[in-house]
C-alpha cells in the first residue's frame, strides 16, 4: 500500500533532502529565515493539492483561496475555543475544507472548462466578500481573526493546562511550541508527505482514471464510467491539501484574515501551477517557491542596497546601473514578475519542468548520435 | 416608485458599462478563443489615453522665479498653459471637452495597440493550451500596469466632466412628475448612450458587412473558411484589434465617472469574466444582455430594503446570480455549444 | 547557522528572576537584560524595518511615507539639516545616529494585504535583524504587524492606521501610534459642522462595510447627535465598489440635508465626485442647502477627487501649511529632498521614526520594555502637532486635530486643503477604557 515505484522513490528522497536542507541552500539566496521558509512549505502543498485536480483532471477551479480561508479560520477557532495543541486544529480544518469542497464542488461539477472556472470563482468572492463584511463575528472582518488570552480554549482549561504566562499563549505540537526552525520543520515534513500522497495519487488507478477524464471525459462516460463521483473525489482532496495549507499559516502565525480568499490568491496558486508545469509532480513546488521568492525578497531591495552591491564599480557607471535596475526591485517588482511570466511561457512552452526536459532531451540529442531521440513530445 | 425608477436607470446605466467592457473581451474570448487575462490592461490603457491627452494640452510651460521661495523650499513656479496661448478660447473649449475628443486619440492607439499585441504575442498562442494564455496574458498585463504606474504613479488622477454636461438631468419633469424628484446626471445618460451606439455600431459591423460575415464564419469553422483561401489570420488580427478599441473607449469615457489609476484594469477584470460566461461563451448578444442583467439586479440589491431582508446581499449578488444562472442554464444565458467546454 | 535554537530566554529568565530576587541594584539587571532580546543590536547594525505598500491601490501614500522614513533616518544620522531634531522638545537625540552609533533601515512591500505586511515584518525581524518595525496605510495592515511584533518582542510604531481598534480593542503593549483615530475624528469636527451647518440637520451614512467604516459611522453619529443632528439612515456600501450610484439615488429623496460619506482612500475618491455629479450640492432640502461631509481624508485623496473636494469638510492628522516652527522646519526639510511639500503620510513616519530614536536615547537601551517605557507618558513639543502626549494606557497619541476643507482656489498641486480650524488636545482625550482591550506584557514571549 505505501509502495512506490523506484522512480518514484528516487523523485521522493531527492524532495526530501532538498526541502529538509532548505536553510543550507537558501541561505546564499537570501531566503534562508523561518518566516519565508515555513510560507515555501506551505504554498507548495496548496500548489502540489491544486496540481492534483487542475494538473490531473484539467478542470481549472479559480476559486481555490476560498478553502485556504476556511481552513484559517477553523484553525484560529479551534485555538480559542479547545486548545492551543494544533493537531485537533489541523484535523478540524481538514475535515471543514472538505465539507466546504463537498458543496462547492457538487454544484461546480455540473458544468465543464469555463463554466466550471467561472461557479469556482464566484463561490470564492463570495465567501470572500461575506467574510470582509457581515461575516465579521466569525471573521473578525479586515482585522483578521487573533487569538486573546482570555479566549476559553475549553480542552485545555478542563485539563488544567493553561499556562499561566503572561503574553499570549502559543500553538503547541504535543505541548512544544512550533514557531521559528521547529515550524518550518514541521511544515517541511507535512509537505513531504503530501509530496508523497500526490505521488501516490498520480500512480494509482484513481489517477489514471482522472487522466482519463482530461483526455475525454465523453469517452469515459461512453464506456460506461461513472466519472462523477472520480471528479468530486479529486475536488474534495484538492480542497483538503488547501485547507491544510490555510491551518499550517495560522500555525505558524496565528491569523487569519479575509484577504486570504480574494480571486488575486487563487490566481496566484493558478499561476505557481502553470510557471512550474502542469500535471508534473515538481512544477507546482517549483512555481510556488518562485512566486513567493519575488514577492518576498525582490520587493524587499531598495536602492541603498543596490547602491552597496555595485559600489565596487565606477561612480557614473554606478549610478546607471543602480537607477535601470532600482526599476525591476523594491516597488518595481511587480514588473519583473510580469516579465518573467512571459518569457518563460513564450521560451519553455509547459512550464519549467517541461522546459528543463526538453533542454535535457536537446542536450542529449546533441550529445548522442544524430537521429537518437529525434522528436520531441510538444506539450499535450 | 421613484426610487424604483432611480435604482432601474443605475441598473441601465451600470448594465450599459458593463456591456461594453465586457463585449471587447467576448469578442476575443468567445470568438478567437484566447483567455485574455490582459483585457481590464487594455480597458485601463484606455482610461490613461484620456489622462494623456488631458496631460498634453494642458502643457504649460513652467518658468522658475528664483527670487521667490515656496512654502516647502522649493522656487516658485509661474504656470503658462500652451493651448491658451496658441489657440485662444479654443483652447480653453478643448481643455474643457478633454474627456471627449481624447475618444479621437484612443482610437487609434488603442488599435495599434491591439494589433502589435496579437501580432507580437497572442498569434503564437491560439493553438497553446488555455493555461499559457492565462500565464502569458496576466504577465503582459502586468507589465502594461507598471508601465502606466512609472509614468502616472498610483494615486487616482481625476478626469473632470465638461462643464456644459455637469450637473444632473431633471428626467421626472420630462414624465410630468414634480421637479427634484426624478433627477440624474448627464454624463451617466451619455455614458448609457455611448454604450448603445458602441454595441450596435460592432453589432451591425459583424451582422452587415463582408467582413463580418467571414468573421463570424471563422468563429463557427476557422478550418474551412481557411481551405477556402480566406486569409482568416490577417482578419482575427484586426478583431483583437477591434476588441482593444471597445476596450479602450469604454475607458475613456469612464474616467469622469471613476478617477483612472494604474491598477484599475484588476478590478475590472474577474467582473468582465463573469459578465461574458454568464452571457454564455460565443454569443456577443448574451454578453449584453448579462450586462444588463447583472447591472440591474446589483442595483435593486443594494436598495436598503432589500439589504435588510437579506443582509450582505449586495456583496454578493453578482456572483450569486452568476451560479444560479450557470446552474440553470448550462452554457450561459446564451452560450453556444462547444467553446470553453472543456 | 542556528538550526536548532535553544531556548535561551526561558534559561535566562530563571535566572534573572533569582539574581533579581536577590536585590540586586537596578543597573546590574538592566544590564542582564541587555543581553537577551530579540535582535539586540550591540554587537550588530541597528536596522529599522520600513514596511509600506509599494504596489495596488495605496502605494502612492505607501511611497510617501517611506521618503518620510528615510528623511528621518538621514536626521538621526546627522545628514541634511536636521529636520525636526531642532525643534523637538524636549530632545535626547544628538544628530550623531542612536546611542552614538549610526542606524540602517531595511524596506519591504505590504501590498495593502494583511498576510504580505506580517510576511514583510517577519522577514525585517528574523533575517534583517530589525529592531523595530513601523509602516501602515490601513488599519488591518497596522493591527496585524501590531500583534505579530508584540509576540516577537519587536516594537511596532504604526503609519497610517485611523480605526479606533488600533489603540483599543487591539492595542499590544509594543505598538504605538501616532496618527488620530475615528473618535477623535468625531468630535474634531462636530463644533466646526454645527458652525457651519447648524444644530438642526438631518443626516445620511454611506459606510464602507468593514471594521474601520463602522467605529467612524458610530463615532461620527455619536458626535453629530450629541449636537442635536438627527441621523436618516445609515448605509453600508461594499468595499473597492468604484460606482455608487445605486447608494446614491436614495439619499435624493431621502430627506437627508447631509450626507456623510464614511469612506477612505479609494472608495472616497470615487464616491465623492459621484456624489457632486448627482447634483447633490445644488440641491436644497428641508430648506437648507445639502451639504456632504467626509470625516476623514489626506491631501492625496483630495487630489484624487479633484474638483469635487473644493469646499468639504473633514479632518486631518497634520497640514503642511501650518505655521509652527515643527511644521516649518519639516516641510522645508522634505521638500529641500524630494521638490514637493510631505503629506500627512509621510510626516506620521517620520515623526514615529524620530520618537523611537529619541526613546531609545533617553532609555539609554535598545531593550524594548524600556523603550517602552521610555515612550509611554512621554510629553514632547515641536513635532507640528503642538503640545503631544503618549498615554501610557493605550499607546494613543494625543494632540490637536485639524478641521480641514478642500480650498476653492488651490494655487498649486499641493494647495489642495486648507486648515479651517483645530479642536484641543484636551477636546479629543477620551478615556482609554471605553474600547476595552488589553496591552500585554512587557517582556516579550520569544525571538
Amino acid at each position: 500500500m505505501f509502495s512506490l515505484s523506484r522512480k518514484d522513490l528516487a523523485a521522493l528522497a531527492v524532495f526530501a533532502v532538498v526541502v529538509l536542507t532548505m536553510p543550507l541552500w537558501l541561505s546564499p539566496l537570501g531566503a534562508a529565515y523561518p518566516g519565508l521558509m515555513q510560507k515555501f512549505a506551505i504554498y507548495a502543498i496548496f500548489a502540489i493539492g491544486f496540481n492534483i485536480l487542475f494538473g490531473l483532471t484539467g478542470y481549472l477551479s479559480f476559486g481555490h483561496a476560498a478553502f485556504i480561508g476556511v481552513g484559517s479560520y477553523t484553525t484560529v477557532w479551534s485555538f480559542k475555543l479547545l486548545t492551543m495543541d494544533i493537531v485537533p486544529a489541523m484535523i478540524f480544518a481538514v475535515i471543514t475544507t472538505g465539507v466546504f469542497a463537498l458543496v462547492i464542488g457538487y454544484f461546480s461539477l455540473r458544468r465543464t472548462g469555463i463554466y466550471f472556472s467561472i461557479l469556482t470563482l464566484a463561490f470564492a468572492q463570495m465567501c470572500y466578500s461575506l467574510a470582509y463584511s457581515v461575516l465579521t463575528p466569525i471573521t473578525n472582518g479586515e482585522t483578521g481573526l487573533l487569538l486573546a488570552r482570555d479566549d476559553p480554549r475549553y480542552l485545555d482549561a478542563m485539563f488544567g493546562a493553561q499556562a499561566n504566562i503572561a503574553g499570549l499563549p502559543q500553538p503547541t505540537f504535543l505541548g512544544s511550541s512550533v514557531t521559528g526552525y521547529t515550524g518550518f520543520y514541521l511544515c517541511a515534513a507535512i509537505l513531504i508527505v503530501a509530496f508523497y500522497v500526490s505521488q501516490k495519487i498520480f500512480a494509482s488507478p484513481f489517477g489514471m482514471a482522472l487522466r482519463g477524464i482530461k483526455s475525454n471525459q465523453t469517452r469515459m462516460n461512453y464506456t460506461g464510467f461513472n466519472t462523477k463521483p472520480y471528479m468530486l473525489a479529486a475536488f474534495v482532496i484538492s480542497g483538503m491539501f488547501a485547507g491544510l495549507a490555510g491551518a499550517l499559516l495560522s500555525i505558524t502565525d496565528p491569523l487569519a484574515g479575509a484577504e486570504r480568499m480574494k480571486w488575486t490568491e487563487s490566481g496566484n496558486v493558478v499561476l505557481m501551477t502553470i510557471l512550474g508545469g502542469v500535471g508534473t509532480l515538481f512544477g507546482p513546488v517549483i512555481g510556488a517557491w518562485l512566486i513567493k521568492y519575488f514577492e518576498n525578497i525582490f520587493s524587499a531591495i531598495n536602492t541603498n542596497m543596490l547602491n552597496n552591491f555595485f559600489s565596487f564599480l565606477p561612480d557614473g557607471l554606478q549610478n546607471v546601473v543602480v537607477t535601470v535596475l532600482s526599476k525591476f526591485v523594491g516597488e518595481g517588482w511587480h514588473l519583473t514578475l510580469g516579465l518573467m511570466f512571459v518569457l518563460i511561457v513564450v521560451f519553455l512552452p509547459g512550464g519549467l519542468v517541461e522546459g528543463f526536459h526538453r533542454l535535457m532531451a536537446r542536450l542529449k540529442r546533441r550529445r548522442g548520435t544524430p537521429g537518437g531521440v529525434t522528436s520531441v513530445q510538444p506539450a499535450e | 416608485m421613484n426610487v424604483f425608477l432611480a435604482q432601474l436607470l443605475n441598473g441601465l446605466d451600470k448594465g450599459g458599462a458593463y456591456a461594453l467592457i465586457a463585449l471587447g473581451l467576448t469578442l476575443v474570448f468567445g470568438t478567437l478563443g484566447v483567455v485574455n487575462f490582459a483585457h481590464g490592461a487594455l480597458f485601463m490603457l484606455g482610461c490613461f489615453c484620456a489622462v494623456t491627452f488631458r496631460y498634453l494640452i494642458t502643457l504649460e510651460t513652467v518658468t522658475v522665479d528664483p527670487e521667490k521661495l515656496s512654502p516647502w523650499g522649493a522656487p516658485v513656479e509661474v504656470r503658462t498653459p500652451l493651448v491658451q496661448n496658441w489657440f485662444g478660447d479654443f483652447g480653453a473649449v478643448l481643455v474643457d471637452y478633454s474627456v471627449p475628443i481624447s475618444i479621437l486619440l484612443a482610437i487609434p492607439v488603442m488599435l495599434i495597440i491591439g494589433i502589435a499585441m496579437e501580432r507580437g504575442i497572442i498569434k503564437h498562442f491560439y493553438k497553446r493550451s488555455h493555461a499559457e494564455q492565462i500565464l502569458v496574458t496576466f504577465g503582459l498585463a502586468i507589465v502594461l500596469q507598471e508601465i502606466v504606474k512609472s509614468f502616472f504613479g498610483a494615486n487616482p488622477v481625476p478626469q473632470p466632466i465638461p462643464t456644459d454636461l455637469r450637473g444632473a438631468a431633471d428626467i421626472g419633469v420630462w414624465f410630468g412628475m414634480a421637479p427634484h424628484v426624478l433627477t440624474y446626471p448627464w454624463w451617466r445618460l451619455l455614458y448609457l448612450l455611448f454604450s448603445a451606439v458602441v454595441i450596435g455600431g460592432v453589432f451591425a459591423f459583424l451582422q452587415f458587412t463582408t467582413f463580418g460575415m467571414v468573421v463570424r464564419a471563422g468563429m463557427a469553422d476557422r478550418e474551412t473558411v481557411g481551405l477556402m483561401g480566406i486569409d482568416i489570420d490577417r482578419r482575427f488580427t484586426i478583431v483583437f484589434g477591434l476588441a482593444a478599441v471597445v476596450a479602450g473607449v469604454a475607458g475613456v469615457m469612464y474616467t469622469p465617472l471613476l478617477a483612472p489609476n494604474y491598477h484599475l484594469g484588476m478590478d475590472f477584470l474577474v467582473l468582465s469574466f463573469v459578465v461574458v460566461v454568464v452571457g454564455g461563451m460565443g454569443s456577443l448578444p448574451g454578453a449584453v444582455a448579462a450586462g444588463f442583467l447583472l447591472g440591474i439586479l446589483q442595483s435593486f440589491a443594494s436598495m436598503t430594503e432589500v439589504k435588510s431582508l437579506i443582509p450582505g446581499i449586495d456583496q454578493v449578488i453578482i456572483y450569486l446570480v452568476a451560479v444560479v444562472i450557470l446552474l440553470v442554464r448550462p452554457r450561459g444565458l446564451m452560450g453556444r455549444r462547444g467553446i470553453m467546454e472543456s | 547557522m542556528a538550526i536548532f535554537k535553544p531556548n535561551r530566554r526561558s534559561l535566562l529568565k530563571g535566572a534573572g528572576a533569582g539574581i533579581a530576587a536577590l536585590g540586586t541594584p537596578y543597573i546590574f539587571t538592566k544590564g542582564a537584560w541587555a543581553q537577551d532580546f530579540c535582535n539586540d543590536p550591540t554587537n550588530g547594525k541597528i536596522v529599522l524595518g520600513f514596511n509600506v505598500p509599494q504596489t495596488g491601490s495605496y502605494a502612492e501614500e505607501g511611497l510617501e511615507q517611506l521618503k518620510g522614513y528615510e528623511l528621518a533616518v538621514k536626521h538621526i544620522n546627522g545628514e541634511g539639516d536636521g529636520g525636526l531634531l531642532k525643534t523637538l522638545k524636549p530632545v535626547a537625540l544628538k544628530g550623531n545616529g542612536v546611542l552614538g552609533r549610526k542606524v540602517e533601515y531595511v524596506t519591504g512591500d505590504t501590498q495593502t494585504n494583511t498576510d504580505a505586511a506580517r510576511d514583510g515584518a517577519r522577514r525585517m525581524i528574523e533575517r534583517d535583524k530589525a529592531i523595530m518595525v513601523t509602516g501602515s496605510v490601513t488599519s488591518g495592515e497596522a493591527i496585524a504587524q501590531q500583534s505579530l511584533c508584540q509576540e516577537m518582542g519587536v516594537i511596532y510604531m504604526s503609519g497610517l492606521t485611523h480605526s479606533n481598534d488600533t489603540t483599543g480593542k487591539d492595542k499590544r503593549r509594543y505598538g504605538f501610534r501616532h496618527f488620530f483615530n475615528a473618535y477623535q475624528s468625531g468630535v474634531a469636527i462636530a463644533p466646526f459642522l454645527a458652525k457651519e451647518y447648524g444644530t438642526d440637520r438631518r443626516a445620511y451614512h454611506l459606510t464602507a462595510d468593514y471594521t474601520w467604516g463602522w467605529t467612524q459611522e458610530e463615532s461620527i453619529k455619536n458626535a453629530t447627535e450629541a449636537l442635536g443632528w438627527e441621523t436618516v439612515a445609515t448605509v453600508r456600501t461594499p468595499l473597492g465598489l468604484g460606482d455608487y450610484s445605486q447608494y446614491l439615488t436614495p439619499v435624493l429623496n431621502s430627506g437627508a440635508d447631509v450626507l456623510i460619506l464614511n469612506h477612505y482612500g479609494h472608495d472616497m475618491v470615487n464616491s465623492l465626485p459621484q456624489a457632486v455629479q448627482f447634483g447633490l450640492r445644488e440641491r436644497q432640502a428641508n430648506g437648507k442647502n445639502f451639504e456632504i461631509v467626509v470625516p476623514m481624508f489626506s491631501e492625496l485623496m483630495a487630489v484624487g477627487a479633484g474638483e469635487a473636494v473644493k469646499g468639504i469638510i473633514g479632518t486631518s492628522n497634520w497640514q503642511w501649511s501650518l505655521d509652527d516652527e515643527g511644521t516649518k522646519a519639516f516641510t522645508k526639510s522634505y521638500g529641500e529632498a524630494y521638490g514637493e511639500p510631505p503629506s500627512q503620510s509621510a510626516h506620521t513616519g517620520y515623526v514615529q521614526t524620530i520618537l523611537y530614536a529619541d526613546a531609545v536615547e533617553r532609555a539609554g537601551t535598545f531593550y524594548p520594555p524600556e523603550v517602552i517605557k521610555a515612550l509611554e507618558g512621554f510629553e514632547f513639543d515641536g513635532m507640528g502637532n503642538g503640545h503631544t502626549v503618549y498615554r501610557d494606557s493605550d499607546h494613543q497619541c494625543f494632540k490637536e486635530v485639524l478641521v480641514v476643507r478642500g480650498n476653492e482656489n488651490p494655487s498649486s498641486r499641493f494647495d489642495v486643503l486648507n486648515v479651517i480650524g483645530k479642536t484641543t488636545r484636551e477636546d479629543v482625550t477620551y478615556e482609554a477604557s471605553i474600547f476595552g482591550g488589553e496591552l500585554g506584557p512587557y517582556e516579550p514571549n520569544k525571538c
